[in-house]
């Protein structure tokens, strides 16, 4: 890599309370480069990526953007400089429906006032082209399946202009067909010079679209790999900690069961 | 606004779901959709409309007077000034929040125009302005207490509840009332001001623009979106729709020029109605107010600056209680101690939850404060006219609270089991 890295954080810490959930924590992502950020349950991920998108501002550390330290103290910090996010708990406003959900925040105006056509058109397109069946984009969000409601929330990171795009175990809830979507669309993110910051458990979706996977372990940095040419068990061992962890025993047991 | 990511890619064909609910087209389809929607718990202002054709029957039976001209007259007159309270209320309702303090603010409001203008002889409309930003500076007040302090809104609105009643209580001084002379802004709202002076063409001008004006924005609205290829009213819809509309508009206009015309009061309240509507239905603030009373945290993520929206709304509603006051004060032409009398608080929250605003945020209508009133107001004209005491008044009006709680309550129940909470 040439060029400053999009987003970079360095050394960031973040404590809640007695929690010091993350410590000294270093992440790069390139434009044009899916980095898949990776760890245990608790591990920090989804802390991480509130402190990026403005939710929980940092304790210590620096996020440099273009290679420029910037400040993130609010949400919308880090909307103007083009980070767009799938939160894990989806964030989405139950009693409004799915358009008004999707431009929450950046309505589209027409002489001062709500544009609902334009804005209920564009919904319907963005929507059709993740495969997503909705009954109608104007029926409110809480009557929507889960995965549906994932769909919307994915949507919504697509609409702006962002540079760099972070879904927080985004097909957690989908279906086959939908996840393919999913990583189908990671993918043209990635064809579009958009950083990606995909958080899953999932490693063979890791594997298949990432281009580097950062281990985040115990809201520490455990190791960043290049997707190609690092095996499986390696992160595995990053994620867990240990080569003899829980995954590693129990391919053994099961060989030594079908042996 | 910059392009979407997203271009549709041409090869994805539009996936229709074949168990979705296909709505027919025509007459037929409003109807079973409506059928739907009150299954699911979406009764809008359906309740609150039977409520009202139900009180009206039962004081019609009862006392032959009560559809006379000059009773509704006096129902479309006095409504207003509590209805515009509500109006306030209405956005605080949406929030999921609560505002006690406008009875007391509303009082003041009077007293602040009173002594300004009577006892101290300033100009009658400086006067007035004063009166609205001090209602509106102590809405903003409240509001800034409870979205950047982190008081609970109920205790701050009781504290202002208790303190600007004082405050206003020491302003009126020792005799306790100050009568208002019959000029300004007091003679708009007085009971002797009638639109175009109460000529006859007066409510039917207001009832053509009216109607003229839901037809037209019904039919560019269903033209627009025809052209834009997404889901429209049929015309049968709005045609309908228009003409419910027209049938209550000349009904009304009708009925008031048998006996005085409209007030000009109530042409105020119907384009205070009108403004706000506009505000929340159309304008990227009223989609905000929405959104933080469905989900604040959601709201915050999305870039919402909280707190602003708080104190605005705290605002509106301090602005609506001042001009709520003043009306008050016209109808009576005096400024005094019951300015701020509790029962225009309890009735004023009565009316905005009887309209259909729910409680719990997110969900009504400025209108409840039209719709509300309108039973409020009905119940009191007619148990009046019955000669019942105030207590019973007053149970009654309980009464009726209770039921359109309920019913809000319960309708949310309905609405969660069908997935639309
Ligand atoms: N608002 C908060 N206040 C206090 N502690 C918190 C808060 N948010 C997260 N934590 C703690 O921070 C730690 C990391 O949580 P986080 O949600 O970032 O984990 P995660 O890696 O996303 O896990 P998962 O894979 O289950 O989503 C947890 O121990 C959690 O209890
Ligand atoms: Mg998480």
């Amino acid at each position: 890599m040439t060029s400053a890295p999009v987003l970079a954080l360095r050394g960031v810490s973040k404590r809640f309370g007695a929690v010091q959930v993350l410590t000294d924590v270093e992440l790069e992502v390139h434009a044009g480069e899916v980095v898949a950020l990776v760890g245990d349950n608790g591990a920090g991920k989804s802390t991480l990526v509130k402190t990026i998108a403005g939710v929980h501002p940092i304790d210590e550390g620096q996020i440099e953007w273009e290679g420029r330290p910037v400040n993130i103290h609010r949400p919308q910090d880090a909307q103007h400089l083009g980070v767009a996010t799938v939160y894990q708990d989806l964030a989405l406003c139950d009693n409004l429906d799915v358009v008004n959900n999707l431009y929450l925040g950046r309505e589209l105006k027409r002489r001062g006032t709500l544009d609902e056509v334009t804005m209920e058109q564009k919904a319907s397109e963005l929507l059709s082209t993740l495969s997503i069946r909705i009954p109608s984009v104007r029926i409110p969000v809480a009557s929507l399946s889960g995965g549906q409601r994932q769909v919307v929330a994915i949507a919504r990171s697509l609409i702006g202009d962002p540079k760099v795009v972070i879904l927080d175990e985004p097909t957690a809830a989908l279906g086959v067909e939908q996840t393919a979507q999913v990583l189908d669309l990671v993918e043209r993110l990635r064809e579009r010079g958009l950083g990606v910051i995909l958080i899953s458990h999932n490693m063979v979706d890791v594997r298949a679209v990432a281009d580097r996977v950062a281990v985040l372990r115990l809201g520490k940095n455990n190791g960043t790999f290049p997707v190609h040419g690092t095996s499986q068990e390696t992160i595995i061992a990053a994620i867990t900690g240990a080569t003899d962890n829980a995954v590693t025993r129990r391919q053994s047991r099961t060989a030594e069961a079908t042996q | 606004m910059s392009n979407n990511i997203e271009t549709p890619a041409p090869a994805v064909q539009q996936a229709v779901d074949p168990r979705l609910l296909v709505r027919e087209q025509g007459f037929s389809g409003y109807i079973s959709e409506f059928k739907r929607k009150i299954r699911g718990g979406e009764l809008g202002s359906l309740p609150v409309i039977i409520g009202l054709i139900v009180i009206w029957a039962a004081f019609a039976a009862s006392n032959g007077n009560f559809l006379s001209a000059s009773n509704f007259e006096y129902i479309a007159y006095y409504m207003v000034g509590i209805g515009t309270l509500s109006i306030g209320l209405v956005f605080v309702l949406l929030l999921g929040e609560i505002d006690l303090s406008v009875g007391s603010v509303s009082g003041l409001a009077a007293a602040i125009f009173a002594v300004l203008s009577v006892t101290h002889g300033v100009n009658l409309w400086l006067a007035t302005l004063a009166a609205l930003a001090t209602g509106a500076v102590i809405g903003a007040i409240h509001g800034f207490v409870f979205a950047k302090i982190g008081v609970p809104a109920f205790v701050v609105t009781l504290a202002g509840f208790l303190g600007w009643n004082g405050l206003m209580l020491w302003l009126l001084g020792d005799t306790g009332t100050i009568n208002l002379p019959d000029t300004g802004l007091i003679h708009l709202f007085g009971g002797n001001s009638f639109f175009l002076n109460g000529d006859i063409s007066g409510a039917y001008i207001l009832a053509a623009v009216g109607v003229a004006a839901m037809l037209f924005s019904s039919l560019s609205e269903q033209g627009r979106r025809r052209r834009a290829k997404v889901p429209f009213r049929p015309t049968s819809e709005v045609v309908l729709r228009t003409a419910v509309l027209a049938v209550a508009a000349f009904g009304s206009a009708y009925v008031l020029n048998l006996h005085k015309g409209v007030p000009n009061n109530l042409v105020f309240f119907l384009a205070a109605l009108i403004i706000c509507d506009f505000v929340l239905r159309r304008t990227s603030y009223g989609r905000k107010i929405f959104a933080v009373g469905g989900n604040i945290e959601a709201s915050r993520r999305a870039g919402i600056n909280v707190a602003a929206i708080r104190i605005s709304v705290y605002s509106i509603a301090g602005f609506f209680a001042a001009l709520g006051g003043l009306v008050i004060s016209a109808t009576i032409s005096s400024a005094n101690q019951g300015g701020s009398d509790p029962n225009n608080l309890m009735m004023a929250i009565a009316a905005a939850v009887i309209g259909g605003t729910s409680l719990f945020g997110g969900r009504g209508k400025v209108w409840s404060a039209l719709l509300g009133m309108l039973v409020i107001e009905s119940i009191n004209a007619g148990l009046f006219m019955l000669g019942e005491a105030q207590s019973v008044q007053y149970m009654i009006t309980g009464g009726v609270l209770l039921a359109a709680v309920v019913v809000d309550s319960l309708s949310r129940r309905t609405q969660k089991s069908s997935g639309r909470a």
